[in-house]
């Protein structure tokens, strides 16, 4: 193991996309029990920059790790289907109609109900999207069809938090 | 964990050679120093056993300086050279300070306006002794207390932690380090206070669990939530508000009466006066229903009685803004506040009953205020110097704490690219590539901005950086890395490499409200605290003392790793040792400090190596252990 392993073997926990959250958390504090900078303040600069290098790896991982859709992405590229979001934006005609469709839903939605409902419905979307991202990656194998469903999923994250924002702004 | 235990008997302290490392509250309105004596950590008390120092300096006319107690008096009789509440001026401009009328003494821009615009720099305080930067104050406090902890011990400081707020920026960090610097101390962490009161609070009660820490001190105000588990503190959100404290609930109750009794302030030593009178009726009224607020000023004399409920409601909307705070933290760290389990109250201004019963009242359970509010910071802050030390005998400690504000760039159009979030666990770091705009372009200018809105003017200004020696390329072609590290300390840093050619871009650093390393070794040069007869002898002693340290560490790496290095490293360090060994019996600091930074040098790399192996040990043996 080194600074340069990919972050399951980092973290020692098998290639998938399926993920014991509990698991992640204490290795994670493990591994920085033995490597953050801290543990070196008494050793001088050297140390500490080597120690600082592996603490940020650790937690590089960790955020990586832990988040489904960072986690699946991960995987595409690590699989050899790298989502490239910023210059592969073609979606299937249906996906984006339903966008669009929401979108105009949520400039409507005038209470918090309607806006909670919205909520909902894109919450239940993004599971089912992250369901079928553990069935290609850790079942079928199809990287490249993951990273659609990843790419879906990134489009489903913006407009949860323009929900939020929206929610936010009712509230106050 | 043995096998991370590198130290070796000739560098770490034997039983009964401890190092005297201290934790360091560096406040608003008092400052404390704490240290771990017998296991227990405690407030370091002056000569006269007191153990709060007020972070007052007195600058008087004619030369010398008063500090703390001494400086007190003079905030009404010589408002204008005694600077108090030093902590809210830190690594800031003079636009940013709101309501710079109504303070007694003068405030000026730190560079010049018409040239470097609105962000001219820390601002600096006009005293009788010239124009004072917040740094340099600040650093006069650090030093009384630095003082008091090697009386204490007799015994030289090794190093401390300092707290700042949780929610100081980049410059407000810096600027409390370079104060440190100044005062002569090594600063081995700087730690945010919510997070030294959870470790006083939970060691003290062995607490597992969520726990939010509301810290309202004499001028900022912090709000944490903490996970504790198995001695492992880990931050899952923070914010505040840098500038909110007990010190505007004693302006928002001088304005009231003031306002009740038609008086108006026609001098500085009124508005000391007037500052002096709300303080000590506040504090009258946490035990009381009414108080007097008496202040002598030159029109008249101001005599009025105060009712706690008109305080309250004079103070009301402060109250509210803490709690708006408390509420967007919540919403990060995605809790409510039923799954709380515990609400730590630090910080004096809490002792405010309006205070204590809002919190109550937002959380649904009373707060926990069984430990002293002024001393927690402080005392946990002592645990984790303790740790960082390596002394025998100290807690086993993890501290995770998050970066509190966004980083970002500044792109087209004044809009904000971000780099790193906020409430991202520290260190960390973002890499972001950049290319050229122009055929044959060489250098590159940067932004980096911290806040948490969208455009550039609405966040706080960091610094600029040039890169420079970009190889000429064709516009586009060049692919230039930018990382951003934020250590453990929660400072950034930034270094650039163009990744085609492998050049490593050289970065010229344009802090916009910091201090420049001149303006540092001017400082220095110029002697603090510590009487400039024998700065001179201090010097050679800590050169020593570190050539001695270095000495030890070097010789026990070697026994250990020494395999790590090939036949002419090993000779070069070998020289490095006994050039060092001889250059630390004279008496030129200059020449000991030239062959510490030789030896250091000549041993970074192995000091890397070893590092790799020792981690990459510690790591894969506990990857078996797990397995």
């Amino acid at each position: 193991m080194n600074l340069q392993s990919d972050d399951f073997e980092l973290f020692g926990v098998a290639r998938r996309f399926t993920q014991d959250r509990a698991q992640l958390d204490a290795r994670w504090k493990e591994l920085q029990r033995q490597a953050h900078p801290d543990r070196f303040a008494s050793e001088g600069a050297a140390a500490q920059r080597v120690a600082m290098q592996w603490s940020v790896r650790i937690n590089e991982a960790y955020q990586r790790l832990k988040d489904p859709l960072a986690r699946a992405a991960y995987l595409c590229e690590l699989g050899g289907a790298p989502v490239r979001a910023e210059d592969n934006t073609s979606m299937p005609t249906q996906f984006l109609m339903q966008q669009m469709e929401w979108r105009e839903a949520l400039d409507d939605a005038h209470d918090a109900q309607q806006i909670d409902a919205l909520g909902l419905v894109v919450k239940n979307a993004e599971r089912d999207a992250l369901a079928q991202c553990a069935a290609l990656l850790d079942e079928a194998h199809d990287h490249a069809g993951a990273a659609q469903q990843v790419r879906a999923l990134m489009f489903l994250a913006r407009f949860a938090r323009s929900v939020e924002q929206r929610a936010d702004q009712l509230g106050q | 964990m043995a096998l991370l235990q590198i130290s070796e008997p000739g560098q770490s302290p034997k039983p009964h050679q401890r190092r005297l490392a201290v934790g360091i509250d560096l406040g608003t309105t008092h400052s404390l120093v704490a240290a771990v004596r017998n296991g227990v950590a405690e407030c370091l008390p002056d000569a006269q056993g007191r153990v709060l120092l007020p972070s007052v300096v007195r600058y008087p006319q004619g030369g010398g300086r008063q500090i703390g107690y001494d400086a007190v008096p003079y905030l009404q009789q010589d408002a204008a050279n005694t600077i108090a509440s030093v902590k809210r001026f830190m690594g800031r401009g003079r636009g940013d300070i709101a309501a710079a009328d109504k303070l007694p003494y003068a405030l000026e821009h730190g560079e010049d306006l018409e040239a470097h615009g609105s962000a001219a720099g820390m601002l600096r305080i006009a005293t009788a002794q010239g124009a004072k930067s917040p740094v340099e104050v600040s650093a006069e406090i650090l030093a009384t207390l630095r003082q008091r902890a090697e009386d204490s011990f007799d015994d030289e400081l090794y190093g401390a932690v300092i707290t700042v707020p949780a929610y100081f920026d980049d410059a407000q960090r810096q600027a409390t380090k370079d104060a440190a610097r100044l005062a002569g101390i090594d600063v081995l962490r700087l730690i945010n206070e919510p997070t030294a009161a959870a470790i006083a609070y939970g060691l003290d009660n062995a607490s597992e669990g969520v726990y939010a820490v509301y810290d309202l001190g004499g001028g900022t105000f912090d709000i944490s939530i903490l996970h504790l588990a198995q001695g492992v503190f880990e931050v899952l959100a923070t914010g505040g508000d840098s500038a909110l404290g007990g010190d505007d609930y004693d302006a928002a109750l001088a304005d009231w009466v003031l306002a009740q009794t038609g008086t108006l302030l026609a001098n500085p030593s009124d508005k000391g006066a007037a500052r002096v009178a709300a303080r000590q009726c506040k504090e009258a009224l946490t035990a009381s229903e009414t108080a007097a607020f008496n202040a002598d000023l030159s029109s008249a004399s101001v005599h009025f009685d105060v009712k706690l409920s008109d305080f309250d409601a004079a103070t009301a909307p402060l109250t509210a803004r803490s709690l708006a705070v408390v509420r967007r933290v919540l919403r990060d760290a995605r809790l409510t506040p039923a799954e709380i389990k515990g609400v730590v109250m630090v910080g004096g201004a809490t002792r405010m009953p309006q205070v204590q019963r809002a919190v109550a009242d937002f959380f649904g359970q009373q707060p926990l205020t069984n430990l002293n509010p002024d001393e927690v910071v402080a005392l946990g802050a002592a645990v984790q110097a303790n740790q960082l030390a390596g002394n025998a005998g100290a807690e086993d400690l993890l501290l995770l704490d998050v970066i509190p504000l966004s980083l970002g760039l500044e792109t087209m159009g004044g809009l904000v690219e971000r780099i790193i979030s906020r409430n991202e666990t520290i260190p960390t770091a973002k890499a972001q590539d950049f290319t050229t705009f122009k055929d044959g372009q060489t250098a590159l200018a940067i932004h980096v901005v911290q806040g948490e809105r969208d455009l550039v003017q609405d966040c706080r200004s960091l610094a600029r950086f040039e890169l420079r020696g970009i190889p000429p390329m064709t516009a586009g072609a060049a692919r230039i890395r930018v990382t951003f590290t934020v250590d453990a300390d929660g400072l950034l840093s930034v270094n650039a490499r163009e990744q085609t050619s492998g050049v490593e871009a050289r970065i010229d650093v344009k802090p916009s409200y910091g201090l420049s390393d001149e303006e540092i070794t001017r400082m220095l040069q110029e002697g603090f605290a510590t009487a400039s007869e024998d700065m001179r002898a201090r010097a050679v002693a800590e050169a020593r003392v570190d050539a001695e340290r270095l000495l030890a560490a070097t010789a026990s790496a070697l026994a250990a790793d020494g395999d790590l290095l090939e036949p002419p490293e090993r000779a070069n360090i070998d020289l490095r040792m006994r050039e060092l060994d001889s250059a630390r019996t004279g008496s030129d600091a200059a020449a000991i400090e030239a062959a510490i930074q030789a030896l250091a040098a000549s041993t970074e790399a192995f000091a890397a190596e070893r590092m790799n192996r020792s981690i990459h040990d510690a790591l894969a043996g506990k990857r078996i252990d797990t397995l």
